[in-house]
């Protein structure tokens, strides 16, 4: 990870550097050295937990246990999946028939839960949403093709 | 000192403002809910449920806020005792003597020695930060680009030397934190920085709610999935009127050291990074040593239990002081009220105090409203939530992505905003594993763009001398402390070192 580190350091130096890092006579220092010695400095400290592991003195690199165990990894797996999927679906369908989508899959195949509670909270989550969100605050949430069929529900918020 | 009481009273009254007293109760019953689950603490609550405050006007909303930090301290102790799992890491000490408690069948009798200590750790923390808040105010007032730069680096030095973590781990997030407040245009040129593939979502720069309630909310929730598998077990609370009466009588037995936990809290509160954790453990610590019978600590001692949440309630309402007076958050769940507050357009420091009392004294005030209304509720409603902790997982993790995912998308309304906030509740959640601390980077966020300024403005001032930093004296004293207490560890283990070398 600590590589991965360094390596991203070294990659914000290459792109502040593209802007000016040294000092501008009258100016003051460009605007691209604080992010400059800021990325610098992240180097630094992730050679230093590199050394740090090579030497094994941080407890991580002594320790023998899996870094993610099967079980974890899809525990885990399935929520961050299942995020991915919601954002996915957002970009496809809008954000509320990807929330119908993703209650469904969590509550009936991740939780067993039975078809009535899911039903209940399928619905009802999106609901409390679109009140709180487009109604209350305002906020118009991404609805992608389905915008359409919201144009009823505009027009009695509207009128 | 009258002029305090008079600005206190007109506080209280603010608070008590219909909008604002319902925002309240509001605030303190989700506070006592979010508190109460286990693996989500104040910070969560506070940066899933900042974007919807945007409904109310600014004093409301913060008062909001407040009220859920406020009720999320109380409620940590709920879990702490019932399930014997911290609701939140403040509650950690909670668990060494309530779980005995609970398991001896006393849970009720530990619940309401929580309940009752929160309120007096409130009560004394509220009324040393009156004291203290408006003679700090003025002093910073004296305060200029070089001493708040300084003050900056002091704070972050506190993480390094206190937060009793990897060190250069610590300095890899801090410094993260400050490179990802730097994307977007820059404030003095205004020209474009660190635009990644040209991506335009990147020019109006990362916002610090996209970072916390990706760490907080998504981060968290994986890795509270990861490490409970969400299985738990409920202790049985059996209440009724009359064991609450019988049970205020052991108010006697903790009174001394609920208020030295408090005092000691509330100071150890106002330093940033050290927080309410460390305090509540200090003050667990202290209970003991001062206790006739120490032995009967972790074995179900209700001192055990009242010392360390009267600690974090104290040390929640220290973290506020340096917030609200200097601008320098004291803890992750202020730093997000800080990065809020800059939102509404109110820019926490010193000159809040004389351009916005209002609004100052209406949060003040609304503490010691919000203290008495969670006692309330808490003593009021502990089966409720008891309850609540039996909520399968299944139900809960995904209603709080989806308020992730809502609550990212809200503030600038950009699908880019979203991608982002999972990404790094991914990358929160991965770097956790290893030990990389989490907090250092969300302060940095939001400290980064003043803390930019200060450097740039001060450097612009004395023409690039670094110099600066140490003539001034307030900045001298700040930076020999930050280097004080960075080089803390080293000199600690070179001595331990000689010592074990020696012996």
């Amino acid at each position: 990870m600590a590589v991965l580190c360094a390596l991203c350091s070294i990659g914000l130096m290459v792109k502040s550097a593209e802007l000016n890092i040294g000092w501008i006579e009258g100016k003051g220092p460009g605007s691209g050295a604080w992010p400059f010695w800021l990325s610098a400095g992240m180097l630094l400290v992730s050679c230093l937990t590199m050394y740090r592991w090579f030497r094994g003195i941080t407890p991580e690199s002594r320790s023998t246990e899996l870094y993610i165990t099967r079980d974890s990894l899809l525990v885990v797996g399935i929520s961050a999946g299942s995020i991915l999927f919601l954002l996915v679906a957002t970009h496809i369908v809008g954000i509320y028939f990807a929330l119908l989508l993703f209650l469904l899959f969590y509550l009936r195949f991740v939780g067993h839960h039975s078809w009535l509670l899911t039903v209940v909270l399928m619905v009802g989550i999106p609901v409390f949403i679109f009140c709180l969100f487009e109604w209350a605050l305002k906020i118009p949430l991404p609805k992608s093709f389905t915008e359409p069929m919201f144009y009823p529900i505009y027009d009695l918020m509207y009128s | 000192m009258e002029s305090i009481v008079a600005l206190l009273v007109s506080g209280i009254l603010e608070a008590m403002q219909p909008t604002n007293f319902i925002m309240i109760v509001l605030g303190c019953t989700i506070g006592l809910l979010v508190g109460a689950m286990p693996g989500l603490g104040s910070v969560n609550g506070v940066a899933i449920l900042l974007p919807i405050t945007f409904l109310v006007p600014p004093t409301a909303a913060i008062i909001f806020l407040a009220a859920i930090y406020y009720g999320a301290m109380y409620g940590g102790a709920i879990s702490s005792i019932t399930l014997g799992i911290p609701g939140a890491s403040t509650a950690v000490a909670t668990v060494f003597d309530g779980r005995p408690l609970a398991q001896s069948g006393k849970a009720d009798r530990a619940l309401i020695a929580a309940a009752i200590a929160s309120f007096i750790g409130g009560t004394i923390s509220v009324i040393l930060f009156t004291l203290f808040a408006p003679p700090l105010a003025a002093f910073a007032l004296k305060f200029g680009p070089p001493e708040e730069f300084a003050l900056m680096v002091l704070a972050f030095a506190t993480f390094i030397g206190l937060g009793g973590d990897d060190i250069p781990k610590t300095i890899f997030s801090i410094l993260i934190g400050l490179v990802l407040a730097a994307i977007g245009l820059d404030i003095i040129s205004g020209q474009p920085r660190l635009i990644f593939g040209d991506i335009s979502g990147f020019l109006h720069g990362i916002n610090f709610l996209v970072l916390a309630i990706g760490i907080y909310g998504i981060g968290e929730m994986l890795w509270t999935l990861e490490t409970t598998k969400g299985d738990v077990t409920v202790h049985k609370v059996r209440m009724s009127a009359r064991s609450l009466m019988n049970n205020l009588r052991d108010i006697r037995q903790y009174i001394g050291t609920t208020t030295l936990g408090s005092v000691i809290g509330y100071f150890v509160g106002t330093l940033p990074a050290a927080g309410a954790t460390p305090a509540s453990l200090m003050a667990y610590g202290l209970a003991k040593t001062f206790s006739r019978d120490p032995d009967s600590f972790g074995k179900g001692n209700v001192s055990g239990v009242a010392a360390p949440e009267a600690g974090n309630n104290a040390a929640s309402t220290g973290s506020m002081l340096p917030m609200i007076t200097l601008g320098i958050p004291g803890s992750p769940t202020t730093a997000i009220l800080l990065g809020g507050m800059i939102i509404w357009g109110l820019r926490p420091g010193p000159l809040l105090f004389s351009e916005h009392p209002d609004f100052v004294w209406g949060l003040i005030g609304s503490l010691y409203i919000a203290n008495l209304v969670t006692v309330l509720i808490n003593l009021a409603f502990i089966p409720v939530f008891v309850k609540v902790l039996t909520l399968p997982f299944t139900i809960l993790a995904p209603t709080i992505y989806i308020l992730c995912v809502v609550g990212g998308y809200a503030p600038t309304q950009t699908m880019h905003d979203v991608w982002l906030m999972f990404l790094f509740g991914i990358v929160g959640y991965l770097l956790r594993k290893l030990n990389y601390p989490v907090a250092p980077a969300v302060l940095a966020i939001v400290l980064g763009p003043l803390a930019e300024r200060s450097l740039r403005q001060s450097l612009l001032a004395s023409q690039g001398e670094m110099s600066i930093f140490v003539e001034r004296p307030i900045s001298a004293v700040c930076m020999f402390l930050a280097l004080a207490l960075v080089s803390y560890p080293v000199i600690r283990k070179f001595l331990n070192k000689r010592r074990s070398n020696g012996g």
